[in-house]
């Protein structure tokens, strides 16, 4: 239950950061949106085995975390916490994959390793880039941006108040966790007994809380539409940030920069 | 100014569960009029402030906001005139930030940005909240959070202000604080509660609910003082208009530890 609690502090945390006032942070919501899509499509669709050309990509974390002030280890710890998905997903590639495709020295890398630490690094990049996005915008900032771009506003809406009562939720869930450890004096563990009506109630607070906020919704006048007070400024400032980042994804996805630029070194030599 | 007018005459309503709601409920609070709606719990209080703007609608008897019958039709300006303070203000502050929020009843009546923008500080100054409007409604504590949900309804403008149990859960100073707030407001006001004190400050008019019928309608200060009258509706006298009997168990507890206290008191 700690952990629940202090995960939730976390993401209060990530608001927090949201609020900066760099260059960065001014910038509309959209276009820091829009590069991070094209940089996740871009890294994703890297081959498997391509890691040399994932170098470059890692310009783009770097270069927003240092010019927004973000604090590093912070975020390569929310990276860490959800890193076992994704070794998960790549651990039986060595079993399956043992052609040897990597020599370093003497120790040959099979094709399954390689293929391994390149889901690792795509990861990493993409989580990376999308914490970077929300410590840069706030969650609340991403949705708008989401609707201004055409997205579907239900969808929308339900991303907003999947925000705003996660917390009120969470709240609900460890209050009734603490009642139920507090009564229950033989064990730390729960039941599945226990939990089953555990959830029904949980779920059942939920619905009647739904309706609550449902008929002050409707008692202010609610038709459908959330409308927001605020505007977006899509200037010159936003169109080169896309465009330059854009360009440079482009490249580093064509043509493998780490060797080109390797040769270029070597050609002095 | 007729429209501030809010009659309810032969109301019943069952609940689908079958719990009794409210049994044949009929009053008339005119313009200006605060009136506390008291009685014990599952009285039919809040059952009945949901009636007051079509959250419920009830199976028989009418209710009128100013010169219409509220009815779907008319359910959109019953709305208007009619604000709702929930009783929990997280079910009332759903926005992303506190300006959104307040900004939010505006918006839906299709008025201009600037002048959302000034209701929306107008509504925050009037309940001292407006230092607060970019943050997030979660981050607020219990007292802040009340403040904006009134701030929400004051932003549309109603003519009758309805609230549930407006003072449950403020530390004493909060509470202070929101009954001088509620002493100014001007508009027809309908408020349920168990503070009793605070209605005495606030309601110039008491109706006493019981089992979803009305025991007592009058004047706030003849009912408190009917003794039978709030025990049989499961109530007590305002606490400040109970004389103090000092508890004896505690006082010869205070009597044997504090020897010198006691002593000191007989001096005088």
């Amino acid at each position: 239950m700690a952990t629940i609690e202090n995960n939730l502090f976390d993401i209060r945390t990530m608001d927090t950061l949201a609020s900066g006032n760099t260059g960065l942070h001014r910038l509309d919501p959209r276009a820091k949106l829009i590069t991070t899509l094209i940089f996740i499509v871009m890294v994703v669709s890297l081959g498997k085995y391509e890691i040399s050309m994932m170098i470059p990509f890692v310009i783009y974390p770097v270069a927003m975390v240092v010019g927004a002030d973000l604090p590093v280890f912070y975020l390569l710890k929310k990276i860490l916490i959800v890193s076992p998905f994704a070794v998960l997903i790549g651990i039986f590639n060595p079993l399956l994959d043992t052609q040897p495709l990597l020599e370093i020295g003497r120790v040959s890398l099979s094709g399954g390793w390689v293929s391994f630490f390149s889901i690792l690094i795509r990861f990493a990049l993409t989580v990376g880039a999308a914490l970077v996005l929300i410590c840069l915008t706030g969650f609340n900032g991403v949705c708008m941006a989401l609707e201004k771009l055409k997205v579907p506003l239900p969808f929308v809406i339900q991303l907003l108040f999947l925000y705003r009562y996660l917390f009120v939720l969470i709240e609900e869930a460890s209050r009734m966790i603490r009642a139920r450890s507090l009564r229950s004096f033989d064990s730390g563990r729960m039941r599945f007994k226990v939990f089953v009506p555990l959830l029904g109630q949980l779920l059942l607070r939920t619905l009647d809380r739904a309706q609550r906020i449902h008929l002050a919704m409707l008692c202010r006048g609610f038709d459908g539409h959330i409308r927001v007070a605020k505007p977006m400024t899509f200037g010159q400032k936003e169109v080169i940030f896309i465009l330059s980042w854009s360009c440079f994804f482009i490249l580093a996805r064509r043509y493998n920069l780490p060797v080109i630029f390797g040769s270029i070194i070597e050609g002095f030599f | 100014m007729s429209h501030h007018i809010v009659k309810a005459d032969n109301l019943y309503y069952t609940y689908p569960d079958g719990t009794m709601g409210v049994n044949g409920i009929s009053f008339t609070i005119t313009h200006g009029e605060s009136v506390a709606l008291v009685g014990a719990n599952g009285a039919g209080k809040s059952t009945l402030l949901l009636h007051l703007n079509g959250c419920l609608v009830s199976a028989k008897g009418e209710i009128r906001i100013g010169d219409y019958q509220l009815t779907p039709k008319t359910m959109k300006a019953a709305r208007r005139s009619v604000g709702m303070v929930f009783q929990d203000p997280d079910d009332q502050l759903f926005m992303p930030t506190v300006f959104d929020d307040v900004a939010f009843g505006p918006m839906n009546l299709g008025l201009p940005e600037q002048e959302v923008k000034d209701r929306v500080i107008l509504a925050l100054e009037t309940v001292g909240a407006a230092h607060l409007k970019n943050r997030p409604p979660y981050k607020l504590s219990g007292g802040e959070k009340r403040a904006v949900a009134i701030a929400t309804i004051l932003a549309a403008s109603p003519d009758i202000l309805v609230m549930d149990e407006p003072t449950s859960n403020l530390d004493p100073l909060s509470r202070k604080r929101l009954i001088s707030l509620l002493q100014t407001f001007e508009h027809t006001k309908i408020i349920a509660t168990h503070d009793l004190d605070m209605a005495l400050d606030v309601c110039e008019r008491t109706i006493v609910l019981h089992k979803g019928e009305i025991t007592a309608d009058g004047p706030t200060l003849d009912i408190f003082n009917n003794e039978d009258l709030l025990l049989k509706s499961g109530l007590e006298k305002p606490l400040r208009m109970q004389e103090y009997k000092p508890i004896l168990a505690n006082l010869k507890k205070k009597t044997h530890h504090h020897d010198h206290d006691h002593n000191h008191h007989h001096h005088h």
